[in-house]
């Protein structure tokens, strides 16, 4: 049985009544990686939805941003315990590169420059739910943030809103995806505290 | 962040094999070379370890732990060489 | 020599010493460690009051049987956990360590009646920490084994271990930012020529280990394989920051 260590609090951090249970807000944003950081250029980035007819539905990066960007204000929620409250974003909202796709699938699997994949219910990407996103706190996405585009899905745990976005491939199930291979909740609600299976 | 080396799985695995598994030999399913787990590129984060094979970059093993709970996915590992040890004897693969 | 099964064990400070500007030596006493092997290391887990831990891998600098275990902290700016250690631990506080572990990055002394080849250690900061506790093994084996250490380190007051390393033969300096009055070599990087002309040749087949910050381990493993050696014979243990 663990025992409390005097004088140990750990970095920066505070209780906040609008946190999601086991959560922590912080001020900064920690860096979590697993990998290196891949550097994809603007000119060369694409955005692919692949749907079960085995059609592409393809954005280059003025295209996406042509579709409208917004400003929005959201909290985020680490599985790690930190949480960021009212952090200011800027993206395309996911419903703008669905308007066009038609599929009978009801999940997404996000695929990431680099190769790491994360398994998202459809329904919890539409209806203003999430975003395809080029600037936090009012600055364009740093590589080691998941710039330059990263997805945005603020009411699920953050490591669903998948870091360098390439893409969207449908699925008829709820596939895991990479870390929910490794021990991580196929969902992710925080306010559920559903961390891992 | 610096990546690390399989060395850092030590403690995490400690719990779930009889020996230390940073000394077995493993083969990695993506390009078949042949690399103690020692020497596999770790990735460590709050989320969990990812171990990569040193030569192809491929993701070789994961290992999550939680305070009553870890997993672990060998899923790029094509095998895991273990070996067999008596009791009174020391692992053999000192240099 | 048995093997030593790795536990959670609750550990005492009993004397913490500034080693560096920016590193301490923290002597635990672990009423249940087993003894370690020289090269071993040992994850430290800080608890706070609401239930947050925090968890690293720190090298253990002594080897042998016994319950005191000798750690090297290099504080870390905006670590989480090393600048606790070197700060604020103080005598008398416990924490807990799990250990000993690591099995590959170990040295322990030769069989007898072998003729191993010679030993290479190669150190970067404070990297030197395992390497101290291989370098006391020998010392404490009356080994004939041949063993040389590099150590760079960026300054003279830098050094880790001054007492431990003052003690041992066949220990190099390697000043990449600041040399001591009258040192020979203007301050520099350890580059493939230091490798060459200050580590064990390769025709003398030496095994070799090799810890530090990742950019130093990689950098030194790659150009050891260039001068010639077998991968085989380089262990490397690579630090990360925190």
């Amino acid at each position: 049985m663990s025992f409390i260590t005097r004088g140990f609090s750990g970095r920066n951090r505070e209780r906040d009544p609008r946190l999601p249970p086991g959560q922590t807000l912080v001020e900064d944003w920690p860096v979590l990686s697993a990998g290196v950081t891949p550097k994809i250029d603007p000119d060369e980035w694409e955005f692919v939805i692949k749907d079960e007819t085995g059609a592409d539905h393809r954005w280059d990066w003025d295209q996406m941003q042509a579709l409208g960007l917004e400003d929005i204000t959201v909290d985020i929620h680490c599985v790690t315990h930190w949480s960021k409250l009212e952090m200011p974003w800027r993206g395309v909202s996911v419903d703008k590169v669905f308007e066009n796709v038609e599929s009978q699938d009801d999940y997404v699997m996000a695929h990431s420059y680099g190769g790491y994949t994360t398994n998202i219910p459809l329904e919890d990407l539409l209806d203003g739910k999430a975003w395809i996103a080029f600037e936090a706190d009012g600055e364009p996405l740093d590589p080691e943030h998941g710039g330059p585009v990263r997805l945005l899905v603020p009411h699920l745990y953050f490591w669903k809103s998948a870091k360098w976005l390439r893409g969207f491939t449908m699925m008829p199930s709820d596939d895991p995806g990479f870390w929910e291979q490794s021990g991580y909740h196929l969902h992710g609600d925080p306010w559920l505290e559903e961390r891992y299976w | 962040m610096q990546h690390l080396d399989g060395n850092v799985l030590a403690g995490p695995l400690a719990g779930l094999f009889a020996f230390d598994v940073t000394t077995a030999s493993a083969r990695c399913a993506g390009c078949g070379e042949l690399a103690m787990l020692a020497q596999a590129m770790v990735y460590a984060d709050a989320m969990g370890y990812v171990a990569r094979c040193a030569s192809c970059d491929a993701v070789l093993a994961t290992v999550v732990v939680e305070s009553e709970r870890t997993w672990i996915s060998l899923q790029g590992l094509s095998a895991l060489e273990v070996p067999v040890l008596r009791e009174d004897e020391a692992p053999a693969r000192t240099l | 020599m048995s093997r030593r099964p790795a536990s959670w064990h609750a550990a005492t400070v009993i004397a913490v010493a500034p080693e560096t500007p920016t590193a301490r030596r923290i002597t635990l006493d672990v009423p249940t460690w087993p003894g370690n092997d020289a090269g071993s290391h040992l994850d430290v887990r800080l608890t706070a009051p609401d239930g947050y831990q925090a968890q690293r891998s720190y090298s253990v600098a002594s080897a042998g049987e016994g319950t005191t275990v000798v750690l090297g902290v290099d504080e870390v700016p905006d670590g989480e956990v090393s600048p606790f250690l070197v700060e604020d631990l103080a005598v008398g506080d416990r924490i807990e360590v799990h250990g000993p572990l690591g099995a590959f990055f170990v040295w322990t002394p030769p069989a007898p009646g072998s003729t191993p080849a010679p030993v290479q250690l190669i150190a970067g900061g404070s990297g030197v920490v395992p390497l101290v506790a291989m370098l006391s093994a020998h010392r404490a084996a009356g080994d004939a084994t041949e063993f040389r250490l590099l150590y760079s380190v960026r300054a003279p007051a830098d050094v880790f271990f001054r007492a431990e390393l003052d003690a041992s033969t066949g220990v190099e300096y390697v000043f990449t930012r600041e040399a001591p009055d009258g040192w020979a070599t203007p301050p520099g990087r350890v580059t493939r020529e230091t490798l060459r002309t200050l580590t064990v040749p390769p025709e003398r087949e030496p095994r070799i280990y090799v810890c530090g910050p990742t950019p130093f381990v990689e950098a030194v493993a790659n150009w050891l394989v260039e001068l010639g050696h077998p991968t085989a014979n380089i262990r490397t243990e690579r630090f990360g920051g925190s």
